[in-house]
């Protein structure tokens, strides 16, 4: 590797160092001097909770913030980086959790956005394609440069994304959670990728907190909590629950005992129900379904394959085209968010800060979204009892554990975990006969996220029914009693916990049937 | 303390750029050759001056505060209301209608049945007539926008000019003053509401006879009950949430497009009750020069800018309103003392909305600072 060209054509980043970066906030420190480094060939990883400043240190890498302390030291050379132009001159190009692609636009025009044509004023977008023709030719990274955005999978749409940032002369990539939204398949082939790329001299750092992907890819590791490096180690020498314990600062359980209940009647049963989507396409195509008293049913899949119109259609949010709902054996298709309300349903929505709170409402406000006007919260059904909403609220936050200032705080100033609490607080105190648990975890740290598991399997005990769709395929192996596979609107088969088999999962979530799943040899 | 100077920079905030406004407004005073002290002398004298000049502020504060309690209300919920002025049109024909209609039924000529009632009834039944106009007329922007989607700042601009247009089709046809109709060239404008159908000037406050009317103590009455009613009631909480987050309202239960159209309603009422106290406490008769600012005077437009110099809060409406109702009324006599046009009063005064509207960014940013702290 004596080489200083990639396959790409473009420079080699032979050592990238970050020195003792610091980086403040007003009353937080978000980076705590931190040393990090990336080598051209291999995969740092960047573990850590949210909030632990994986993002922060990478945004600093990125040029979308500014270090207050530190340097950042390229092949040798300290180096400064402004913004994002300065970084991407530098060779580093960053994939982001969320794509930044235009949906209406196609591959070529997206990758030829923000860059200065060869013509001058006419566009070059055949010189484009050609370019990407060749550089998807070295990684497999094959996507049609004519076609729209939106009609790519989301594992395609990533590859425009690596396609692009290698297009613009990335020696060094930074991947945020490359791996949230793709089937265990998309990433294995994505692993592929990001290992001949490696071999090929790129620098890469992984930020995740998947700790088996962490290990399976990467070859060093560094783990970040409340801003401080804890440490930086070789991946051989590590395994999920030493890091698992180095990320939270204590031990950390990863498997639940799933106490024995008796399984009740059937409280929520869905029969043939179909929906549109909000592109008009029927994203919910004939889905049966039951969940019983005391039982945890999971539904996984890749994000986008109907659990969102499936959460909104039972909640009464988007009215099925055709098929039935049923809470307690009660007609219940189409009927409005409130009626459900009244007939015992909780909705943990996946969505929280669009759906499931206002942020610009306090705490305590926002725990009485669906009851302000019942009792004891309203007197007579007009005046509010901010008294009685307040001692709630208060014995709620200390009963969840929510950290908050107040319960007058507006609740935009908590942190995602604690919002997420309060949900789950505002939900569980309603006391639901049926609760529909979307994305119960997304975004949330590990310390939360098992406060909430623990909850939700507490729920179960009680006896209430539980729908829980995640695309967290981990978090539903950990709590579900059956598993329900979803693959473009329709259920693709179901597996009870005890026969689960990730491999076989992630089969029926790229849409391959149950009954196929079994005999095909992954 | 921390809260304290938090509080104090939202109060001072205001204030600081209401001085930066008049600054600006003192360089384009030397521009025309005015002594800017001697100019903002004289709009003082003019807004505060005297116990008339006082009276004439509050009197100018009134509709504004009005219609301001309204736009709270619709701005809280979430829809801009830009239709005060027809609203405030829809409510004075209908009061002033329902005003004559106590002396003589308004066709016949005959001698109305509910002549005997009590002069504060009387007016109330007025009051909600035109409340009940205004909120009809903004409703009708309300149900567009709630049921099909119709942007509201343009319906109720349309609604505006049709409110116009309908008044002047009555006040020269049906409700044309009796005493007008046998002349050619007709005024149009309706026959003065009876004595007992007027809104009763405020008289104990000073033996000097002034115009100041119990409308503003009404006003001043309903900004309280409406802080009470968005802050303190269910209703209240159901406009507010749907206006902060309509998509966690409507997963709450509640129906979001019945709110929208209520705060609509309601804003529209407060403006036509705006119109109704204009005629029944000040003018007594529904008179119309073609323009809506001709009956307005602009009140209907302005009351958005107070309540958004009132931070959107019926309470801080209050200030808001007469601060702008003074510098109206100072306009006047600031052009007599100084001999420069009105117009730079109507500049100055959309440099205080610019400023003050554009320091509030100075206040969010601050409390996104202080929640990013915690």
């Amino acid at each position: 590797m004596t080489d200083t060209l990639l396959p790409t054509g473009h420079q080699r980043i032979d050592h990238l160092e970050m020195r003792q970066i610091v980086k403040r906030f007003p009353g937080v420190l978000a980076v705590d001097h931190v040393d990090f480094d990336v080598k051209a060939g291999e995969v740092h990883a960047l573990l850590g909770e949210n909030g632990a400043g994986k993002s922060t240190l990478m945004k600093i890498l990125y040029g979308l913030y500014s270090a207050d302390e530190g340097q950042i030291i390229r092949n040798g050379q300290v180096t400064v980086i402004r913004s994002p132009t300065d970084s991407i001159k530098q060779g580093i190009g960053m994939i982001h959790q969320h794509f930044m692609l235009v949906p209406s636009l196609t591959v070529a025009e997206n990758v030829a956005l923000g860059m200065p044509s060869t013509r001058g004023l006419r566009l070059d977008l055949d010189v484009v394609a050609k370019r990407l023709g060749e550089l998807a030719e070295i990684y497999s990274l094959q996507v049609d440069p004519s076609r729209p955005i939106w009609q790519l999978s989301v594992g395609e749409q990533q590859r425009v994304e690596i396609l692009r940032a290698l297009y613009r002369g990335a020696a060094l990539l930074i991947l945020d959670e490359p791996t949230a939204v793709l089937t265990p398949q998309e990433v294995e082939h994505l692993f592929t990728v990001l290992r001949r790329m490696t071999a090929d001299g790129h620098a890469l750092i992984f930020i995740s907190h998947k700790l088996h992907e962490v290990l399976a890819i990467s070859s060093r590791v560094t783990v970040l909590r409340d801003g401080q490096q804890v440490d930086t180690i070789l991946a051989e020498n590590a395994t999920k629950t030493t890091l698992a314990q180095m990320m939270v600062g204590r031990e950390v359980v990863l498997r639940y005992e799933h106490g024995d209940v008796s399984i009740g009647e059937p409280r929520l049963r869905l029969e043939g129900v179909s929906a549109k989507s909000n592109r008009g396409d029927l994203g919910l195509k004939n889905v049966s379904l039951m969940v019983k008293a005391g039982e945890i049913v999971g539904i996984a899949g890749v994000s986008g394959n109907g659990q969102h119109e499936l959460a909104q259609v039972i909640s009464g949010l988007r009215p099925p085209v055709s098929g039935e709902v049923f809470i307690d054996s009660q007609r219940v298709t189409g009927k409005s968010p409130a009626v459900l309300n009244e007939s015992g349903l909780s909705h943990i929505p996946e969505e929280r800060m669009e759906d499931g709170v206002i942020k610009d409402f306090s705490v305590a406000e926002n725990l009485v979204l669906q009851d302000h006007g019942r009792k004891p919260y309203a007197l007579g059904g007009v005046f509010m009892n901010f008294r009685t909403i307040a001692k709630t609220c208060k014995s709620l936050i200390q009963e969840y554990e929510i950290k908050t200032p107040s319960h007058e705080t507006p609740i935009k100033s908590l942190s995602g975990g604690n919002i997420q609490k309060l949900v789950l607080a505002r939900e569980l105190s309603r006391q639901p006969r049926v609760l529909i648990a979307a994305q119960p975890t997304r975004g949330v740290d590990i310390g939360a996220t098992e406060y909430i598991h623990r909850r939700l399997l507490a729920e179960r005990e009680a006896g209430t029914a539980i729908l829980l769709i995640s695309e967290d395929l981990d978090e539903i192996l950990a709590l579900a009693d059956r598993i329900v596979v979803m693959y473009e609107g329709e259920i693709v088969g179901e597996v009870s916990r005890d026969e689960a088999d990730v491999n076989q999962l992630g089969l029926m979530m790229a849409g391959i049937r149950h009954e196929q799943a079994e005999s095909t040899p992954l | 303390m921390r809260n304290l100077i938090d509080r104090l920079f939202a109060v001072l905030l205001p204030v600081l750029a209401v001085a930066a406004a008049l600054l600006i407004g003192a360089i384009m005073l030397l521009l025309m050759d005015a002594d800017p002290i001697e100019a903002y002398q004289a709009l003082y004298d003019g807004a505060f001056g005297t116990v008339n000049s006082r009276s004439e502020t509050l009197v100018k504060a009134t509709p504004l505060l009005l219609v301001g309690i309204g736009i709270c209300i619709a701005f809280r919920g979430g829809v801009i209301n830009i239709g005060g002025e027809g609203q405030m049109i829809a409510g004075a024909v209908v009061g002033t209608y329902v005003a004559l209609k106590f002396e003589t039924m308004p066709f016949s000529g005959t001698a109305s049945i509910y002549h005997d009632l009590p002069q504060y009834l009387t007016i109330a039944l007025c009051m909600i007539s035109g409340f009940l106009a205004g909120a009809f007329w903004g409703g009708i922007a309300g149900l567009l926008k709630a049921y099909f989607d119709v942007n509201e700042i343009l319906s109720t601009i349309m609604l505006n000019q049709i409110a116009l247009q309908l008044m002047s089709y009555l006040l020269n046809g049906v409700m044309l003053d009796p005493r007008q109709r046998e002349r050619v060239n007709h005024i149009p404008r309706t026959a003065r509401v009876p004595d007992y159908a007027q809104i009763p000037r405020v008289t104990w406050l000073t033996d000097v006879p002034i115009r100041l009317h119990y409308g503003f103590i009404i006003a001043l009455v309903l900004a309280v009950i409406i802080y009470i009613f968005l802050w303190r009631t269910t209703l209240g909480y159901r406009i507010r949430a749907v206006g902060k987050n309509q998509r966690a309202s409507r997963y709450a239960g509640i129906n979001v497009k019945r709110q929208m159209l209520f705060s609509m309603f309601l804003a529209g009422g407060f403006a036509g009750l705006a119109g109704t106290v204009q005629v029944l406490g000040l003018q007594y008769r529904l008179q119309t020069d073609g323009s809506a600012a001709g009956f307005t005077g602009n009140a209907g437009f302005n009351g958005i800018v107070a309540a958004l110099f009132g931070g959107l809060h019926p309470v801080g409406a209050i200030p808001a309103s007469i601060f702008f109702g003074g510098l109206l009324i100072g306009a006047q006599s600031l052009q007599r003392t100084v001999q420069v046009p009105a117009s730079l009063i109507t500049t100055l005064n959309g440099l205080v909305v610019v400023f003050v509207v554009s320091s509030q960014i100075f206040v969010r940013r601050r409390t996104q600072r202080r929640a990013k702290e915690q």
